[in-house]
């Protein structure tokens, strides 16, 4: 059967049975008529809201348990805080809570602060933002941006959830273990993680149910982005949102299994006592191990980076994804450079499998090999410069509509500047050597990810709210929720450069207090840690509107933003359940034909028909 | 896949006895090798040689691969300069230890 | 509601939706058990203490013909079903599983002779590395078992509803299938013979 003929069945099949309301797709978007529909279809609860086959279903979930995770990841940050800038004091209100194995009397001990600096750092970036990112933007919009009426594989959706979810629990857990949880920092370097605490061990096993998730997750929505796109979408009139995605996918498909490896010979370390990371003669509190012997620490360190460097990507394109959607909708124009920015993305993809040693300058590499990872990182930091300058050059003479979402995606912009900026002295070897290893690189690569990356989750929270509940969020307390965000971020993370510059160490207990050369900088803890409260308060109004808005948020139609792109012309507050479209949508233009001349409205989207204007 | 006549079918089955065949010699000759005491370099080279052809007869034929789509092939070309990286890289950067 | 695709194939890709999932998943598959070879080189020429004991070389060959010949079943079985045949298919199939249960049978032999020369995953690198990766792919083997007797029993139902998603099934499970024996045709000399 050929392409139009199928489509052509499609589109009457579904012609001839809207009056009565097919699946509950034309139905108004209001919840009774969602729960009607739910019990049309004899959809059990356990069915219809956890084990759903239903992408927007799964979406939600992966977004509302990323969300926590976020938030629990955040708190522990906030514990460090306190000790950071008040060394050796008891942790106010919660710190009696938190055992006598952890914090006596309320004071934090050094192996605890080991386990949250850890535990942050892992729970930030894998049950945090790579779910977010990918696991509820990817999942609610590939289907809706490409016209698809769900994934490709519903069932594998639903599962790379649940093992999503157990690894998250398996971590979680890990903090009751005896010794608590994994204690070697988020990069697990061995020899020193062979030997942690039982913690450790859960860590590794809940990282091969992390991967296993994404590994059935990327399989799903590079399928879904190739085989499901709707009649006329070609590759080149995807929204560029979707190409993030499909480049993020494909390196969650190829370099996460080099690290599913080590995962694997790092737990027959930890179990069946062999010596893959394992050097002959470590001596420990002045023994000598037993064991085999032989092995290599940096093994570990070459198949974790060959995951950890791409993984950085995936935590940063999706975030370009977004904001590209986000600041094309409210320049009112077309993206500038959408092709470079096409081909820059799958550039970027590309290297980053061949950059990783770049974390490893410290480690006797000699001159040949430094030299070629010196070369391909200041290569690689083309593509980004070629992105994030395409989006800037997108505001020059847009009539801006300075929206929530719209003031997260320009804060994105110098925030992902300033990080990507000061990566490059963390690219050549000579810089390197004195700022490895220091706060230097934590505000460097949390420039990237906090007000980088999370910016840009909160403008696409903003943005497709009203996709989500059909309503839309306040406002007046986004603003709120903006400029506070935006203000203490900085405050945290800009001081970090100065005492990392001045050679204070990552990784600190008291957050240097004993370097003597370096007090002028070591006091801004304090100031760090406040500005990291106020950033709490911050996120309150957001809470709230979130909240407030899904039951008392404005009302709005399908397509409040005036946006072209596919999602927008699916219902609002889709009844969940099987099915996207009322109509199965044909694409005639590309993702971005805003103020196109000659047209009466600003935007033309994606799947109406008549003809653009010939200009001329 | 579907456009195939029975009589091209039963034309690969028996392209698949004669595949099988291949490989079970070329298992033979593998193991023959092993016993004539080559040193590292040529053992590890032949060893692989005969390796490479049996995993691309095995690939080629069984997997047929030789009928391939277009996009099937784009997803393997860079899954192969992905692994060669992981191979080499690594190796590379273990040569090039600064002693000490 | 429909998936578009998920048993014709989509005319600008030629594929169907299962094809181009199970090649994605063998894509992952190969850097996964690259990160097991690489390190394998690594370890071995960094150690310049490396030992490598004396394992069954005659017990690796059978096993590799075994491998292989499950492969062939495997295909022919396919072959079948695409000439309609269904009885072939289940005695294809059948011969298939038996097949992969001799290899499982000769591997836990081969354990066990070298647990009782007391080698095990802790004796040294080499042995280390040889449980593990021969460990991972028996995984490997023990998943497509189950997958090839569920096609071989209860889901063969579906070639009377749906014949053609069923020959996709059996393709697919096939493909997956050769990539395992693949992933032995490099094991073999890699550990036994080298
Ligand atoms: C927005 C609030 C955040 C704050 C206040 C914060 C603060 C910090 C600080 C101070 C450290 C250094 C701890 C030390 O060296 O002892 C750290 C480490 C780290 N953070 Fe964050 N962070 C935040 C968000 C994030 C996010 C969103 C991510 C990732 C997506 C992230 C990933 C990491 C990682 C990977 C480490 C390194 C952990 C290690 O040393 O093993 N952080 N964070
Ligand atoms: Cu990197």
């Amino acid at each position: 059967m050929s392409f139009s003929e199928k489509r052509e069945e499609g589109v009457s099949e579904h012609d001839s049975e809207v009056p009565e309301a097919p699946e509950g797709l034309s139905e108004p978007p209001d919840r009774g008529a969602a729960e009607a529909h739910g019990a049309h279809h004899q959809e059990g609860f356990l069915r219809k809201y956890i084990f759903s086959i239903d992408h927007k279903v799964i979406g939600l979930q992966y977004g509302l348990t990323a969300l926590l995770f976020m938030l629990f990841g955040f708190c522990l940050m906030l514990l460090m805080r306190w000790q950071l800038a008040f060394p050796g004091q008891p942790i106010p209100v919660i710190g009696g809570l938190l055992g006598n194995a952890n914090a006596p009397g309320g004071v934090m001990l050094p192996e605890f602060y080991n386990q949250l600096g850890a535990m942050h750092g892992t729970i930030m970036v894998f049950l945090g933002v790579v779910p977010l990112v990918v696991g509820a933007f990817g999942n609610y919009f590939v289907p809706l941006q490409i016209g698809a009426p769900d994934m490709a594989f519903p069932k594998l959706n639903m599962m790379s959830y649940w093992v999503y979810f157990v690894g998250g629990v398996i971590m979680f857990v890990s903090f009751f273990l005896p010794g608590g949880a994994a204690n070697s920092g988020w990069t697990s370097y061995p020899p020193l993680s062979n030997i942690a605490t039982m913690g450790q061990t859960a860590w590794l096993l809940g990282m091969v149910f992390l991967i296993t998730s994404s590994l059935l997750g990327s399989i799903n929505i590079i399928t879904t982005i190739i085989q499901l796109r709707a009649e006329g979408l070609t590759y080149m009139r995807m929204p560029f949102f979707i190409w993030s995605q499909f480049v993020t996918s494909f390196l969650l498909l190829l370099a996460f299994p080099p690290l599913e490896a080590a995962g694997v010979m790092q737990l027959m370390d930890r179990l069946a006592g062999t010596s893959f990371f394992m050097p002959s003669g470590l001596v420990v509190s002045g023994q000598v191990l037993e064991g085999a012997g032989g092995g290599s620490p940096l093994l570990w360190q070459h198949l974790f980076w060959f995951l950890a460097h791409p993984e950085v990507y995936v935590l940063i394109l999706p975030a370009m994804g977004i904001v590209a959607e986000v600041i094309a909708n409210n320049t009112r124009k077309p993206l500038w450079g959408y092709k470079a920015m096409v081909y820059a993305s799958v550039w970027l993809g590309f290297m980053s499998f061949i950059v990783w040693a770049h974390h490893m300058f410290l480690t006797g590499m000699g001159t040949v090999m430094s030299a070629f990872f010196q070369t391909t990182t200041m290569i690689i930091s083309i593509p980004s410069v070629v992105i994030l300058t395409a989006l800037l050059i997108s505001l020059w003479g847009g009539s801006i509509r300075f929206n929530t979402p719209m003031l997260f995606a320009l804060a994105f912009l110098p925030m992902f500047g300033i990080g990507g900026l000061t990566g490059l002295p963390l690219g050549l070897a000579p810089s390197d050597i004195h700022l490895h290893d220091t706060y230097y690189v934590i505000g460097h690569f949390h420039y990237v990810v906090a007000p980088g990356t999370i910016f840009a989750i909160f403008a696409g929270i903003y943005f497709w709210f009203p996709k989500f509940t059909g309503r839309r969020m306040s406002e007046s307390l986004g603003k709120i929720h903006f400029w506070g965000s935006f203000i203490f971020m900085n405050g945290v993370f800009g001081p970090m450069f100065l005492q990392g510059l001045a050679g204070v160490s990552r990784r600190l207990y008291d957050g240097g207090v004993q370097y003597s050369h370096a007090q002028d900088v070591v006091q801004f803890n304090q100031f760090m840690s406040y500005s990291a409260f106020l950033l709490l308060i911050a996120q309150l109004p957001f809470i709230f509107n979130f909240f407030w808005s899904m039951r008392m948020g404005e009302k709005v139609g399908n397509n409040p933003w005036q946006a072209t792109t596919l999602d927008w012309a699916a219902t609002s507050s889709p009844p969940l359940g099987h099915g996207n479209f009322a109509e199965v949508p044909v694409v005639w233009r590309g993702p971005y034909e805003y103020s196109v001349p000659g047209h009466e409205e600003d935007f033309l989207p994606q799947n109406v028909a008549t003809p653009a204007p010939q200009e001329g | 896949m579907t456009a195939h006549s029975p009589e091209d079918i039963r034309k690969e089955t028996r392209v698949y006895i004669f595949v099988f065949i291949a490989l079970a010699a070329l298992t033979v000759v593998t193991v023959g090798i092993s016993y004539l005491d080559l040193s590292t370099g040529p053992a590890v080279a032949l060893a692989l040689f005969v390796a490479l052809i049996k995993g691309s007869l095995v690939a080629a034929f069984f997997m047929h691969l030789l009928s391939e789509r277009k996009l099937i092939y784009a997803v393997l070309v860079f899954t192969v300069f992905f692994f060669l990286a992981l191979i080499f890289l690594p190796l590379g950067s273990f040569l090039n230890q600064v002693a000490g | 509601m429909e998936i578009p695709y998920n048993v014709e194939e989509r005319p600008d890709t030629g594929l169907y939706n299962g094809k181009l999932g199970i090649w994605l998943f063998l894509a992952s598959e190969v850097m996964l058990f690259g990160g097991l070879f690489s390190s394998y080189i690594l370890l071995r020429t960094g150690d310049p203490n490396w030992f490598k004991p004396e394992l069954s070389v005659p017990m690796a060959t059978l096993n590799t013909m075994v491998l292989i010949s499950s492969s062939v079943t495997m295909v022919m079985a396919w072959a079948s079903l695409r000439l309609q045949d269904f009885k072939k298919f289940r005695l294809f199939s059948a011969a298939t599983f038996l097949l992969a249960c001799a290899f499982m049978v000769i591997k836990g032999f081969e354990y066990n002779t070298e647990f009782s020369h007391h080698l095990y995953p802790s004796s040294n690198n080499f042995m280390a590395t040889y449980f593990t990766m021969t460990g991972l792919h028996g995984l490997h083997v023990l998943g497509g078992m189950v997958v090839i007797a569920y096609l071989w029993g209860p889901g063969s139902r579906m070639w009377k509803t749906e014949p053609e998603r069923f020959t996709n099934r059996v393709e697919i499970t096939g493909l997956y299938w050769h990539f395992v024996d693949l992933v032995w045709i490099f094991l073999f000399p890699a550990l036994y013979l080298l």
